[in-house]
């Protein structure tokens, strides 16, 4: 498919939304005051396991402001437990903890006051007695026989185990040259916005109308919410025109949300919850994929892979959450870019005495990348193959698409061979092979990373049903909404909240494209939940796919009425006719035309000059289901999942400091393919924070336990950001295979970067390793683990297996 | 209980008010004057989301607490602005160079910039990431606002106004 | 996060401070740069009933080199003592020292007698403070007492300080001969974090490029800043060559008494402590003109 050229579409263009946030004048949950507004803050567990005896609320309810102190009893009597996405009903999750506290950090009682800080002194002198009881930290000891059970109910620490076998795995491994496996350990971290979560409830008592803002990201939100409460839906108004201070998939918050919403229903007062920093590392159930990965890998003497066997293991905390479900969306892409015929993929969720997992950008995908291109180093390496050469023998061609994997997985449209050898060509990769060689020889530890990896996008929840039949859930649409009204100006309406993605900015272009009207013209605002159509929220990679689609729609529909008016009223057929810069005029005689403002006078005065049967007004909405969506998995477990793919492909020097451990990053470029942009630096920004984020889960960012289950990075101070010191200047090179399946050929990118970096940070540090036979496949790599690896090899040497 | 009567000047305004001690110098902004702008990531002085001036230096006003500041001059992020509507140069770039997503972050790396600005209209890049190196971000990966820094001092070097609190 | 409720006075002078912290009755707290205390405040680890506020007391501030010492104002900001022309000149190894410290905003705010009041193991002013042999002042209701470095850091956060006592100055001894080299070196997780181990050397060479004196110290690898006598006498009469340097190292590594934590093991902190000793000797000895 050429490429198409946009007027709008693909060009500089300053994002709408910056403007209120320079100001400082963005309307973040916490910016709001309403009258009477209480404030909450939690009680929690200081054990990883104990039975709740007693809870004694005598002395907190004594301090003065202290308005009232909320047991899990009374909660659990009073809302339905949270919705977990599989079939295990004795798993029961409430926002507080019913009977039994199971990890530390759970939110055991909520104290509300008139002030934050009264509230937390209150918190103080909640008495809970507590009868420790025995806990499981490890998920690989939460899975042996005779582990304490964290949910007793539910019998073991079991919460999903099924292996897919996708084509004649057992033959091929049993037919090829080599084989080989090994096992790769990604740890516990999470996307930590800098903003924590935070929810304001009030209730209308008159209205019977619960109104929430919040800092929000989650799909369905408003129905959990509304469904925990007890209430209709149309009983709560959830405010998504409040900004999100970041996200990246940890936002649900419903926990939070139903505390609020009851507390606010109670006290007949504005309820706030807003996370403090402690509160959101450890209660605030926002931690991310920890995961273990056993790999094996069957090839061909020349390095063709033609089989993988993957098990992953992941620790899901004391609930399920997201966790099982992050292991079922990489089926959509269990063997990356690569021509692999058969798969075996067993996933295993378990629980422990830990906090809980939300959804982390890519919902799995960048863990299993990371096992995935671990697998091709260490193959290249048994082989002495190199590593860019053996990517290239395995990648699926540019004219194999659309090419559907043993999974189910139809991938749309790529190149991936142009865009690794744009990469390596911006890298200048033989310079950097002439700077690695001569940094080994001036006695340095040098390495090239290497990784590429697809972003599944569109966002279709397929791994709903697929890890619980009982969902037959195959709707995943998005809305958008448009009017031009009296005066002519435009004005969009989107269903959902937004994080800093742009999406107004997103939906201002594309129907600026559409309309040929100027984007900075139109006006998009976000509907709450009662007036906007459904939405899935921006998760899953899905907006630029998904909202963009539906604001074309609807901007075509409504360019659809504007020519039939033309046409009716010009007395031709609208193949006749040409739409230009909003206006109509005839092809033949362009002197007979109608302007914009014509076309407005006509719909909303003129009743007299419309087409018969056409309704008044200039008006349009689309809903629009995802793209190949709709079916639900096969017996055995065949799926579609997001429709759209895109690739990236990293490119990292890097040079380790052979006793401090230190990784010093130094050229950083990822050729990305995400099909058409609809802005590029929206696209690109994103990119960046993705790569940054990816380089903090490779080299920094640990949610770490001790032995007795306590959280030892819990804070800032512990849990390491990278700041700008730690995140190298990064080049993006662009390029374009645009998907079949969307409007303008878009497909998702907001996970990119964080996909891939892992891996090529990982490649990078192994490949300056290698000469002293070490590997690493644990993450993170911090400089002490390196350190610690480092002094090893004063021992004899370890091969990587 | 301890209440402390303190009278500072933030963002050219004078202001009187009577604080517990407790109450910190973000709060105190963003609760007391509604000055929503400045926000708290972290309440323990490593996000630098707070940042403000104080006596014209970037501090974390997380650390702070209000009735320390009794008699200082306080810069916030809506201090930057010429006047209501406006954007400064320094703001502007931001917007030019997109260096920014979410929002959460961006008051503090613009005092950041704003204290680095007003030093030298030169920086090097290595200054620059100096300068915005305790402020955090998890949504630019600090690329664009790099790029918005560079740029802003590079209009300012360009224009004859002094500063970069000028539009 | 909000700290729990504290009665709080702003002193005017060093004996208000004395006379505050006297009333307190061992409860009371100075607080000057917060950059340390109001974390722990908001955390509520730390709970004092009356913060006493010396920021404003002016005698608190400046730089001053008098009688072979430089002298510096517990209260001095960390960003002054940093730009200040004297300290730079006088007292590289500082000047050196305080880059490290913190970040642009918490320099802004931490002061000098702040940190070293603190007693932070990995602390690169308590390391300068060790290995210079710096003597802190202290004042009280009772009068003023001079507190020898080693005599001053007794444990993990823990100085000889009295709870009723106000740190007012620190005197760092300056040294008079001319080929003088510094040396700092530092490394930690990311850049601005605790230290996993700092060295700080200071050497003195005659014309011939014999070490003729030298002062070496390590922190983050004990419970206190370690001033490293042994490594340093060792190096006297040396032209600090590879094996001297590494001597040294031997001799720094057996001293300390490193930590495992979530961050690094003992033995990582132990290797790089060493590394650190190594790298600020190379660094002092380019410095004094080797």
């Amino acid at each position: 498919m050429a490429e198409r050229q946009f007027r709008y579409i693909g060009r500089k263009r300053r994002p709408k939304e910056d403007r209120r946030f320079v100001a400082g004048a963005g309307r973040f949950v916490a910016d709001l005051a309403l009258p009477e507004m209480l404030h909450v803050a939690l009680v929690a567990s200081p054990y990883p396991a104990a039975r709740i005896r007693a809870i004694d609320a005598r002395a907190a309810l004594a301090l003065p402001g202290v308005r009232a102190v909320l047991t899990g009893a009374e909660l659990a009597q009073a809302t339905d437990p949270l919705l977990t996405g599989l079939d295990i009903p004795k798993v029961r999750r409430f926002p507080l903890a019913v009977g039994r506290a199971r990890y530390v950090g759970e939110w055991v009682a909520a104290v509300v006051a008139e002030s934050r800080a009264l509230a937390e002194d209150a918190a103080e002198r909640v008495e809970v007695d507590y009868e420790p009881l025995p806990f499981v930290i490890d998920p690989e000891a939460a899975l042996a026989p005779g582990a304490p059970p964290v949910h007793p109910e539910h019998g073991s620490n079991l919460l999903y185990r099924r292996t897919f076998t996708w084509g004649a795995v057992a033959q091929d491994f049993a037919a090829a040259e080599r084989t080989l496996s090994f096992r790769a350990r990604w740890h516990r971290s999470a996307t930590v916005p800098i903003e924590t979560f935070g929810v304001v409830a009030q209730w209308d008592a008159q209205a019977r109308l619960l109104d929430v803002w919040a800092s929000i990201q989650m799909p369905k939100y408003p129905d959990q919410l509304a469904r925990a409460l007890r209430l209709p839906g149309n009983a709560v108004r959830v405010h998504f025109d409040v900004d999100v201070g970041g996200s990246y998939g940890v936002k649900r918050g419903i926990k939070h949300s139903v505390l609020a919403g009851y507390l606010a229903m109670k006290l007949g007062a504005p309820v706030r919850l807003i996370e403090d920093r402690l509160e959101n590392m450890r209660g605030g159930d926002a931690h991310g994929p920890d995961r273990i990965f056993d790999v094996a890998v069957a090839f061909s003497g020349e390095g063709v892979i033609r089989s993988l066997r993957l098990r992953a293991l992941d620790d899901a905390g004391a609930y399920a959450g997201r966790a099982p479900l992050q292991l079922g969306k990489p089926v959509g892409a269990i063997v990356g870019p690569y021509r692999i015929g058969s798969v075996e993929y067993e996933a295993i969720s378990v629980t422990t005495n830990k906090t809980v997992q939300e959804a982390v950008r890519g919902f799995g995908q960048s863990p299993t990348n990371f096992a995935l291109e671990t697998m091709m180093d260490r193959v290249a390496r048994a082989l002495g193959i190199d590593r860019v050469e053996l990517r290239r023998r395995n990648f699926i061609a540019r004219d194999e698409f659309p090419y559907t994997i043993p999974s189910g997985s139809t991938y749309d449209s790529g190149d991936y061979h142009a865009v690794l050898a744009k990469a390596l060509d911006a890298a200048q990769y033989d310079a950097l092979l002439a700077r690695r060689a001569a940094a080994r020889a001036a006695g340095k530890l040098a390495g090239i990373g290497i990784a590429c990896c697809l972003e599944p996008s569109g966002g279709n929840a397929a791994f709903e049903p697929l890890f619980n039949p009982k969902n037959e859930t195959t709707t995943w649409m998005e809305s958008c909404s448009l009017k031009v009204d009296l005066s002519g100006t435009i004005t969009a309406a989107m269903a959902t909240s937004s994080s800093g993605q742009g999406h107004e900015t997103l939906v201002a272009t594309v129907i600026g494209e559409v309309l040929e009207r100027d984007p900075e013209t139109i006006r998009v605002v976000h509907s709450d939940s009662l007036t906007a159509l459904p939405s899935n929220s921006p998760v899953g990679s899905r907006m630029a796919i998904m909202l963009g689609g539906a604001a074309a729609g609807a901007a075509r529909a409504l360019k659809a009425t504007l020519l039939a008016i033309a046409a009716h009223n010009l007395g031709a057929e609208a193949a006749a006719l040409d739409y230009r810069d909003g206006g109509v005029r005839l092809r033949a005689d362009p002197s007979r035309a109608l302007s914009w403002e014509a076309l407005v006078e006509i719909a909303h005065r003129k009743f007299h000059l419309l087409p018969p049967g056409m309704a008044p007004g200039l008006q349009a909405m689309h809903v629009l289901e995802v793209p190949t969506g709709g079916a639900l998995p096969s017996a055995d477990g065949r799926i579609q999942m997001y429709p759209c793919y895109a690739f990236e492909a990293h490119v990292v020097y890097a040079e380790l400091d052979r006793v401090t451990g230190q990784v010093a990053l130094g050229t950083y470029v990822i050729g990305h393919d995400c099909g058409t942009m609809i802005n590029p630096d929206i696209v690109h920004g994103m990119t960046y924070g993705g790569v940054a984020h990816g380089i903090g889960a490779a080299l920094y960012e640990r949610f770490r336990y001790d032995a007795n289950g306590q959280l030892l990075s819990g804070s800032f101070m512990d849990y390491l950001i990278p700041s700008s010191h730690e995140v190298p200047d990064i080049a993006i090179v662009d390029h374009c295979t645009p998907s079949p399946l969307t409007a303008f050929g878009q497909k998702g990118s907001g996970e990119a970067g964080y996909l891939g970096a892992p891996a090529a940070v990982a490649s990078a540090v192994n490949d300056a390793l290698a000469p002293l036979g070490l590997a690493v496949a644990e993450l993170p790599m911090s400089a002490a683990v390196l350190g610690d690896v480092l002094a090893g090899a004063a021992a004899p040497e370890e091969k990587a297996s | 209980m301890s209440e402390h009567d303190i009278a500072l000047t933030v963002n050219g305004r004078s202001r009187r008010a009577r604080v517990p001690a407790r109450l910190t110098l973000v709060d105190f902004l963003r609760e007391h004057l509604r000055l929503t702008g400045t926000h708290a990531g972290c309440e323990h002085g490593v996000c630098g989301a707070c940042s403000v001036l104080l006596d014209g230096r970037p501090v974390r006003s997380c650390l702070i607490f209000a009735v320390q500041a009794d008699g200082a001059e306080i810069t916030t992020v809506e201090g930057l602005a010429p006047e209501p509507g406006a954007l400064s140069l320094l703001q502007d770039s931001f917007c030019e160079a997109h260096g920014l997503q979410c929002g959460f972050c961006t008051p503090g790396m613009l005092i950041a910039a704003e204290a680095l600005l007003r030093a030298t209209l030169s920086p090097s890049e290595a200054e620059i990431r100096e300068a915005i190196g305790g402020n955090l971000c998890r949504c630019t990966g600090y690329k664009q606002i790099v790029d918005a820094i560079k740029l802003a001092a590079e209009r300012l070097r360009g224009s004859n106004l002094g500063g970069p609190g000028h539009g | 996060m909000k700290a729990a409720e504290f009665d709080y006075a702003a002193a005017g002078s060093v004996a208000e401070a004395c006379r505050l912290l006297a009333g307190a009755g061992g409860d009371g707290k100075i607080i000057a740069g917060g950059q340390t205390l109001v974390p722990l405040m908001a955390m509520r680890l730390v709970r004092p009933a009356l913060l006493v506020d010396i920021n404003g007391i002016a005698a608190l501030r400046g730089v001053a080199a008098a009688d072979g010492h430089l002298g510096i104002g517990a209260g001095t900001r960390q960003a002054d003592a940093l730009a200040d022309p004297v300290l730079r000149r006088r007292l590289p190894l500082l000047a050196k020292a305080l880059g490290f410290v913190g970040h642009v905003q918490t320099r802004n705010r931490g002061t000098v007698g702040g940190s070293l009041a603190h007693a932070d193991p990995a602390a690169e002013i308590c390391l300068v403070a060790a290995t210079l042999e710096a003597e802190l002042v202290a004042r009280s209701t009772a009068g003023e007492r001079r507190i020898a470095a080693r005599d001053f850091f007794a444990g993990a956060m823990t100085t000889t300080l009295g709870p009723e006592e106000c740190l007012v100055a620190a005197h760092f001894p300056l040294w008079r001969e001319e080929r003088l080299g510094t040396g700092f070196q530092e490394t930690s997780i990311r850049r601005s974090d605790f230290a996993l181990a700092a060295a700080a050397a200071q050497l003195v060479l005659d014309a011939r490029g014999v070490c003729r004196r030298a002062a070496l110290g390590l922190g983050g690898a004990a419970a206190t800043p370690l001033r490293l006598e042994a490594a340093a006498e060792r190096l006297i009469g040396t032209r600090l060559e590879p094996a001297d340097i590494a001597a040294a190292r031997v001799l720094a590594e057996a001293a300390v008494e490193p930590i495992s934590d979530l961050h690094a093991s003992a033995e990582h902190r132990r290797r790089v402590a060493g590394a650190m000793v190594e790298r600020a000797l190379a660094e002092a000895r380019q410095a004094a003109g080797a």
